[in-house]
């Protein structure tokens, strides 16, 4: 049994739907830690929720990146371990520099809440290494700011090195504008660091890991760590 | 003393805000403004013994938090 640790920001509100996940779902242990605490309490992976931390004052993850568990969740993740951050949580990944680039408003200024489909690009990550190389999934995203952004030569070196984990597209996994729900730069949807523990990604694989939600195609995420942590033998 | 700081996306990044404002202005017939970029400003009231020293803590400020180094530059003003 592994310990996920779902840490919680004041306007989190994917927090409950991903330890449901881990949980319930999957059968693993899981614990949400509150932001103001300075331990992540052993946990095995580490999970960064949806939500609206802090009410995306001043930017989104601008405030949550100072959270005092941010220190330790930093150092889990240079220490190698595990580290997801969904959508919100990918934004607080950015902001604390542990992933590259930024976020931008949705090019056409929406909130896009609907189902979109991913194309998984690498399977050598903790989050992905149950999937396989091109495989198509569909979860739902729910943002107004996921309009990934970087420099020309930070997208290069991404590109290059293999670190764009999700990319939208559409259902016979074409990679097109029409696909691309938020104007993304090559339609990246989750992007890793150069360790490749640390994982971000807009849509929302804990709202698509039951039958009855529309889509389990989000399961593979966190099976993914499972088989990842199993396989490295280290349970933290 | 006030520190006020103004944040504006860099030239290269696309903004949405600005764009769909812009066209906002074109509808309601000001075909003279081109370019719109929206920004942000912020006021701080700052204790410090100079404006050299105000202006040292405002930046640092922005810097650190006020703004997004990946996408957006700074300035300020003291008062």
């Amino acid at each position: 049994m592994i310990k996920f640790a779902v840490v919680v920001f004041p306007g989190s509100n994917c927090d409950h739907d991903t330890f449901h996940a881990a949980t319930a779902v999957l059968g693993h242990h899981g614990e949400c830690v509150w932001h103001k605490e300075t331990s992540l309490k052993g946990a095995d992976v580490v999970i960064l929720p949806g939500g609206f931390a802090h009410g995306d004052y001043l930017r989104t993850g601008a405030i949550a990146r100072f959270s005092p568990i941010m220190p330790a969740v930093i150092d889990f993740a240079r220490k190698g371990g595990p580290v997801l951050g969904i959508c919100n949580g990918f934004q607080v990944l950015l902001e604390v520099g542990l992933l590259p680039g930024a976020m931008l408003r949705n090019s056409d200024v929406r909130f896009h809440c609907e189902q979109v489909f991913m194309r998984i690009e690498q399977t050598d990550t903790p989050f992905t290494a149950a999937a396989s190389r091109g495989q198509i999934v569909q979860m739902p995203t729910a943002h107004g700011e996921g309009n990934y952004y970087a420099e020309p030569q930070v997208i290069r070196d991404l590109e290059s090195s293999g670190r764009v984990v999700f990319r939208y597209c559409d259902a016979n996994g074409g990679v097109t504008p029409a696909a691309n729900p938020n104007g993304a730069i090559n339609n990246i949807a989750g992007i890793c660091n150069e360790t490749r523990n640390v994982v971000g990604l807009m849509p929302h694989p804990e709202r698509a890991c039951e039958p009855a939600l529309g889509s389990a195609d989000g399961l593979v995420v966190f099976q993914s760590v499972v088989r990842a942590l199993a396989q490295e033998g280290a349970v933290r | 003393m006030k520190a006020r700081v103004f944040v504006t996306l860099k030239p290269s990044v696309f903004d949405p805000q600005g764009h769909t404002i812009a066209d906002a202005l074109h509808s309601l017939g000001y075909n003279n403004v081109g370019d719109v970029r929206q920004g942000k400003f912020f006021e701080l009231d700052v204790n410090a013994a100079s404006a050299d020293q105000a202006r040292q803590l405002a930046g640092e400020v922005a810097d650190k938090v006020l703004a997004n180094p990946v996408i957006e530059s700074y300035r300020v003003e003291i008062e």
